[in-house]
């Protein structure tokens, strides 16, 4: 996706910095994206076999007549298709993603009151997931070729090859029932009440609102999903660690560096890191991104009030409204990190900032 | 840290022997064994798929070597019927994927210009989804079902196809034995089918087993999320969620779940022992 803009702009031409030009260029394809995906949210509205109106509407509010035609009205069904597109546009920028079935309440609210639940988990296993790619990454890379580098190669398969639905059930298994060690699902134990919302993430909250007990019980809590979420995504950024530094230690002016006799270690950590590590900071921003789809099939096992759960549940009533609005929501986000992960990339390669 | 970071000369000559690899062996081996079990689930197992009985959430005995569900049904022929389920879904996926995803990139690479453009740019847009939560939400406009689940994969996983095939047929375009074709006054589509396809199929082979694995990881989890074929179908991922509903009778989702887990790390490891082999080119996939 990154071109890099080698040629000098014609000399008549004004001017424009490259940098300017390439975010310019970022930015366009970013609303480019923003604005196909709500298409395909229409055409999947759209394509729903049988009446639109009965695939949205609860059957209490089917029985209404008033009800069928206020979502008639809302949607302007009866007007030619492009016209609906423009009023479902409409609805969308001012933030309407329509009315969810099963919970009757309007899917945006919806989707704000799940998103502090999957960050809880999502933040600290992307952090844990970098510090882990890279140290054991880095680990196979110099060591490429021999017993290790196989075991982790083995290893980051397996990780990539296990479902994770599966693999949250056996640690739920093994961790509360068996052991003991896990207070199970949900994000608090029964006797304690959410803190004072400040973030949205408990532990934080509860220590803000000085509770350590209460935040000791939402950190273990959420112990497993983290783990579990740290363990599948660490697999696919080890390999991409893993390949990238590879592809660096094949360049000339690491031989050189070598040549010149500098130490390994400064070798390991001036070029070789330092060259890996813009793609690497690239992949975590996308790898952060899956990882809100990745909550699908993770919180449902953990009674998380995510996200995840929220389209597990809507998947499974078949509340179409609740299912587009978390996939336009999740496609929004993934577009958004792309383009602030290009966006850095650009500021961070000087053959894009100086070229 | 005491290693040298040099690149080790060995590393070349180690690649080619790849096929002699135990691992990729064992994994040549399972899948073997997969697919044979898919062919003869009939004749293998000891009990009927579907059959419930009384004997609900018994433990593995020897009459029930994996146990028994919540509907007393036996949970071994169950993982063995769902081969015959899985293995050819996935099969379809990719193939479905392969076929759709090969056209267009056919179409955008040896047209180009228009044609190149808007096809290039509906891939931008399908990979800006990520795959299981564009699945789940054409699965559930079209409703449950393991045709729609198909129809929904193939629908999230054509673009890479498209990207690897464009990519394959560009760097053959500029070729001289297409221009003389073309000058000999071929027409298009003979090109086509005669020089262009056969010239660029390679590696979108390569790409079809790497993601042979990741058909039947989606599946599973489409299924798990309720949108495969449906119930009573003897699919591994609805098998895993059944389990979820009592975690203590761990037999239940234990060993469908390790079905899946054979069989996409059996394809992954192939995937990626091919991928070495042909193509060093596609490190890191996507």
């Amino acid at each position: 996706m990154t071109t890099v803009e080698t040629s000098a702009p014609p000399a008549r031409r004004p001017r424009v910095p490259p940098i300017v030009r390439y975010l310019a260029r970022r930015l366009a394809i970013a609303v480019g994206l923003l604005f196909g995906s709500t298409l395909i949210g229409f055409l999947l509205v759209q394509a729903v076999p049988g009446d639109p109106v009965a695939a949205n509407l609860s059957d209490e509010a089917l029985g209404d007549p008033a009800a069928v035609a206020a979502f008639e009205q809302r949607w302007g069904l009866d007007e030619p298709l492009p016209v609906q597109y423009l009023t479902y546009l409409r609805n969308l920028v001012q933030g309407d993603l329509g009315t969810s079935q099963h919970t009757g309440r309007p899917v945006v609210e919806d989707l704000l009151d799940h998103i502090p639940a999957t960050l809880e988990i999502a933040l600290p296993a992307i952090l844990l997931s970098v510090l882990l790619g890279i140290g054991i990454g880095m680990f196979a890379a110099l060591r490429h070729g021999r017993a290790a580098d196989q075991a982790v190669r083995i290893g980051s398969l397996l990780g990539l090859s296990t479902p994770p639905f599966w693999l949250s059930l056996l640690a739920l298994y093994l961790f509360f029932f068996v052991l003991g060690l896990s207070p199970g699902g949900g994000r608090l134990s029964p006797e304690f009440s959410p803190p004072p919302s400040v973030t949205g993430l408990y532990p934080v909250d509860a220590l803000l609102a000085g509770d350590p007990m209460l935040a000791w019980d939402a950190v273990q809590h959420a112990a497993l999903p983290v783990l579990v979420l740290t363990l599948v995504t660490t697999a696919t950024l080890v390999r991409f660690v893993r390949s990238a530094l590879l592809e660096v230690l094949r360049k000339d002016y690491i031989t050189a560096a070598h040549a010149k006799g500098l130490p390994p270690r400064t070798v390991l950590f001036r070029h070789l890191l330092r060259a890996g590590l813009v793609q690497i900071m690239t992949m975590a921003g996308l790898t952060f991104a899956s990882m809100l789809a990745g909550t699908v099939l993770i919180e449902s096992v953990f009674a998380w009030p995510g996200l995840g759960n929220y389209a597990y549940t809507s998947a499974s009533a078949l509340d179409r409204p609740a299912i587009l609005g978390v996939t336009l929501f999740v496609a929004a986000t993934y577009i958004l990190i792309n383009l602030v992960v290009d966006l850095l990339y650009g500021l961070a390669d000087p053959r894009i900032r100086l070229s | 840290m005491t290693a040298t970071v040099l690149p080790r000369s060995g590393a070349r000559t180690r690649r080619h022997r790849v096929w002699r690899q135990p691992v990729v062996v064992t994994a040549l081996v399972v899948l073997a064994a997969w697919l044979a079990v898919a062919v003869l689930a009939g004749w293998l197992s000891p009990y009927d798929p579907l059959a419930q009985s009384a004997d609900i959430y018994a433990p593995p005995s020897a009459a029930h070597p994996f146990g028994t569900d919540e509907l007393g049904r036996d949970v071994l022929s169950r993982v063995l019927h769902g081969a015959r389920l899985s293995i050819p879904l996935a099969l379809a996926i990719v193939a479905g994927a392969l076929l759709v995803g090969g056209l267009l990139g056919l179409v955008a690479g040896y047209l180009g210009r228009v044609a190149d453009e808007i096809i290039m740019r509906v891939t931008d847009l399908v990979f800006a989804f990520p795959q299981i939560i564009l699945a789940m939400a054409v699965t559930a406009a079209f409703g449950p079902s393991a045709t729609n689940a198909v129809l929904a994969l193939v629908i999230v996983s054509w673009p890479v196809y498209a990207r690897v095939i464009r990519g394959a047929v560009l760097s053959i375009r500029g070729e001289n034995y297409l221009s003389a074709a073309r000058m000999l006054g071929v027409g298009p589509v003979t090109v086509l089918r005669r020089d262009v396809i056969p010239n660029s199929v390679g590696p979108a082979i390569v790409l079809a087993t790497l993601e042979l694995g990741n058909a039947v990881l989606l599946l599973a989890g489409l299924s798990f999320l309720g949108l495969g074929p449906r119930p009573p179908a003897p699919e591994w991922g609805a098998m895993v969620a059944l389990g979820s509903n009592d975690i203590s009778m761990w037999w239940v989702s234990v060993f469908p779940g390790l079905a899946i887990l054979t069989v996409v790390l059996a394809c992954n490891i192939l995937g990626d022992a091919i991928r070495d082999r042909f193509d060093p080119n596609l490190v890191g996939g996507r």
